[in-house]
């Protein structure tokens, strides 16, 4: 288009863009290409890999940012010492490895279990599909706060539920506030959120399945059962496990939900690896300390992840 | 004719632009910006700020944040250099921080250009809000909001003729607010699960909150009276012994077992706000909390008044009770300076610190507090003045902020996770002091 409308000469502006577009007309298609992702490199260098490496440099310092008129020293492998030998921080390392364990798991099951529900026709299939999608469109901040106010023991619906099922009194327990139940309990209102998400995955992986497949196993007389593991689980296993991925790298680095439900308590009973990052950083201020951890958990997540990713990857290929 | 209204309205509209940009001008330049928490007093000191608008014509303009989120936001404030707020009403434990960093302004010289005394203020809100370091005449900050931990009670309940015969037989003494913490603990014991006007009750209220300070501002009533110190008297810095006195033990395990047996369910992470509701929806006897919310809750249309009395963190081996309450500062970064210099001035004035108690703040003047009708001006002043007469606070240290989390990680654990023992979780607190104290240089 451009070389079929030149630019008319009128006046030093036209004859400027004239030589802009000549120019234009000079550049190879991947020089173009070039220019067109550069602004996003450069975007994700400034707000991504710069502050990443920015980190790296304080956690070999002891730099507080509450103190920036005390210079920073340096420490050198001082604060990964630190952690790595603190028994609190490898607490929070079980809590979150619980956690996501657990979360992870239970959505992936009733995930499936729903996607293979939901998947059949069946009268009202848009409005339950609907209904199941909601927790997961809800915000953190609102899941968290309105839970709180469901497991208050004295007022909340959920112990009323129990009591009602059990005919346990509902003031005599408490999901937040018990030692043994807190952590099932953020367990429970992950997996209420974000089963829809695991499910939503699945139902994909099974749309997926061509009908011939299942066609040609009714002819060869194949139970349900047996499509259900040859068929029907293989051909997902590649969704499930993207699911698992997703799932695990966002509940490793779970805070909101779990700040606003119990704050890690009672006591640390809760406080995932975020949760101690976060007071670290920006509630004790030891800005050094807290890069130092935040590198260990990136490697952590990125290590697992790139393992996860390739044994993903040869599931595809089977 | 016409051209000539034109040019008329014409000149009007130029005229009323430039006054308009002129005021605004000026309105920007006199407005300050006072930041402090989202509470009670915070609406008494909008009121009362009115009158320095009056006075001076400087608009106030107010930051209230949750006290919740209330540290947080305005130590990042203050940390970034920012000009949000040019007045700030900080807490207590900040005036090391900001102190040292240069987050405010050093009011020594402004205070005796302006005659404002340090000895017309009750000595712990200078000590405590105030100095830097502390102990010497260095002043970061105005004394502006008294205050300190104290006790409500239903005082229509331990009037019931039935409860208090019940009472006197079960441990032969009258249902009278509690002067020692075993009979704090008594107390709350007899009043657990019981029903009352066909609801059921609990013993106490005590801060649990895990997040920011809140069950540290409350175990330390316990801890002190019990025998509690922050460190060696004659060796500063020194912890090992007196964070972990034997004394200090017991006054951990009272705590815990004050949770234990005489607190409603779910209180596991409760501070000032869940206090006030338990207490105003008739759900406890007795009620830990800051004298700040007592004059809201004496007004109480269904527990204030006659049903509402107060008394001071009873005594054990010894009697303090913790220290709460902020000076006002003017922030360094601040492009007004000089007019919230002027507003602490105008605070200052005993006519101004008269009207803030009237409406609701604390004042801490001396000459509103020992008037001789300050006792009989509320139901609550009785209490507040004996209870500033015996405070203690928490480190105000730069690296306070360390220190309170580490109290509130163990204190935490041990009474409401029960991980531990008593002398466990305050061992591994005097480890987690020692290595703060260390790292500022200290040992």
């Amino acid at each position: 288009m451009l070389a079929n409308k030149p630019f008319p000469p009128q006046g030093l502006e036209s004859r400027a863009s004239g030589r802009v577009a000549m120019r234009l007309r000079g550049l190879s298609d991947r020089t173009i290409a070039w220019l067109f992702i550069l602004p996003t490199i450069l975007l994700l260098l400034a707000i991504n890999i710069f502050p990443l490496i920015w980190a790296l440099r304080l956690s070999f310092t002891n730099f507080k940012s509450n103190m920036p008129s005390v210079p920073a020293r340096f420490v050198g492998i001082d604060n990964y010492v630190d952690i790595l030998t603190d028994e609190d921080i490898w607490y929070a390392m079980q809590v979150t490895a619980r956690f996501v364990f657990w979360s992870v798991g239970l959505e992936v099951l009733l995930g499936f279990g729903l996607a293979l529900l939901i998947n059949r026709q069946f009268r009202g299939h848009s409005f339950w599909t609907t209904l199941i999608l909601l927790p997961m469109m809800l915000s953190p901040a609102v899941v968290g706060n309105f839970w709180t106010f469901l497991l208050q023991p004295q007022t909340g619906l959920f112990n009323d539920i129990v009591s009602f099922f059990t005919g346990i009194p509902p003031g005599s327990f408490q999901m937040i506030g018990d030692v043994g139940l807190a952590p099932w309990t953020i367990v429970m209102v992950d997996t209420w959120m974000w089963t829809p998400y695991v499910m939503l995955i699945c139902l994909a992986g099974l749309r997926s399945i061509p009908d011939y497949i299942y066609e040609a196993a009714e002819v060869d007389r194949a139970t349900p059962w047996r499509q259900f593991w040859s068929i029907t689980l293989p051909m997902t296993l590649p969704f499930l496990m993207l699911a698992v991925l997703f799932r695990g790298i966002e509940n490793f680095k779970m805070f909101d939900m779990v700040n606003l439900l119990t704050s890690g308590g009672p006591g640390s009973v809760t406080e995932t690896v975020s949760i101690t990052l976060k007071r670290a950083a920006f509630e004790k201020w030891q800005t050094g300390y807290s890069s130092a951890l935040a590198i260990i958990l990136f490697v952590t997540v990125f290590g697992a992840a790139n393992i996860y990713v390739k044994a993903l990857n040869r599931v595809k290929q089977r | 004719m016409l051209r000539l209204t034109s040019a008329r309205v014409m000149a009007a509209a130029i005229l009323s632009l430039g006054l308009g940009i002129a005021t605004g001008a000026h309105a920007q330049g006199k407005q300050l910006t006072l930041c402090w928490a989202a509470w009670d007093p915070a609406n008494a000191l909008v009121e009362l700020s009115k009158d320095f608008t009056a006075k001076t014509g400087i608009k106030m303009k107010f930051e209230f944040v949750p006290w919740t989120s209330y540290a947080d936001r305005f130590i990042n404030e203050l940390n970034s250099h920012g000009k949000l707020c040019d007045l700030i009403i900080g807490d207590s434990q900040w005036i090391g921080g900001a102190a040292v960093n240069g987050h405010y302004v050093k009011l020594n010289d402004f205070f005796a250009k302006n005659k404002i005394s340090m000895d017309d203020f009750v000595p712990a809100t200078v000590v405590g809000y105030s100095e830097w370091p502390k102990n010497t005449p260095n002043y970061w900050a105005l004394p502006a909001m008294a205050d300190a931990v104290g006790w409500t009670y239903r005082k229509d309940w331990f009037a019931r003729p039935e409860l208090r015969a019940e009472f006197k037989q079960k441990y032969h003494r009258e249902l009278e607010p509690p002067t020692t913490l075993d009979e704090l603990k008594q107390t709350a014991e007899f009043f657990q699960g019981r029903k009352i006007d066909g609801k059921t009750v609990y013993g106490a209220y005590i801060f649990t909150e895990r997040g920011s300070e809140g069950i540290t501002m409350g175990v330390t009533n316990a801890l002190y009276n019990f025998g509690f110190e922050y460190e060696d008297p004659k060796k500063p810095y020194h912890l090992d012994g007196f964070v972990n006195s034997p004394g200090s033990i017991k006054g951990l395990e009272y705590y815990k077992a004050l949770y234990k047996c005489c607190t409603a369910p779910g209180m596991t992470n409760a501070y000032m706000q869940e206090g006030l509701d338990a207490f105003k929806s008739g759900q406890v006897a007795m009620q830990m909390n800051w004298f700040a919310f007592f004059p809201g809750l004496y007004k109480d249309p269904n527990v204030g008044g006659d049903k509402i009395g107060f008394f001071v963190n009873p005594r054990e081996t010894r009697q303090f009770t913790q220290l709460g309450g902020q000076g006002i500062s003017v922030v360094s970064y601040s492009d007004h300076k000089e007019d919230a210099l002027e507003y602490i001035k105008w605070f200052a004035q005993p006519d101004v610190q008269k009207k803030w108690w009237q409406l609701g703040g604390y004042s801490a003047a001396k000459s509103v507090v020992d008037a001789p009708d300050f006792p009989k001006s509320a139901p609550f002043a009785p209490a507040f003045l004996k209870s500033m007469a015996i405070v203690k606070d928490f480190w105000a240290e730069p690296a306070y902020a360390e220190l309170l989390l580490d109290m509130q990680k163990r204190v935490h654990d041990y009474v409401v996770a029960d991980k531990g023992s008593a002398k466990e979780a305050l061992d591994l607190l005097v480890k987690d002091w020692d290595k703060v104290f260390k790292a500022e240089g200290k040992y």
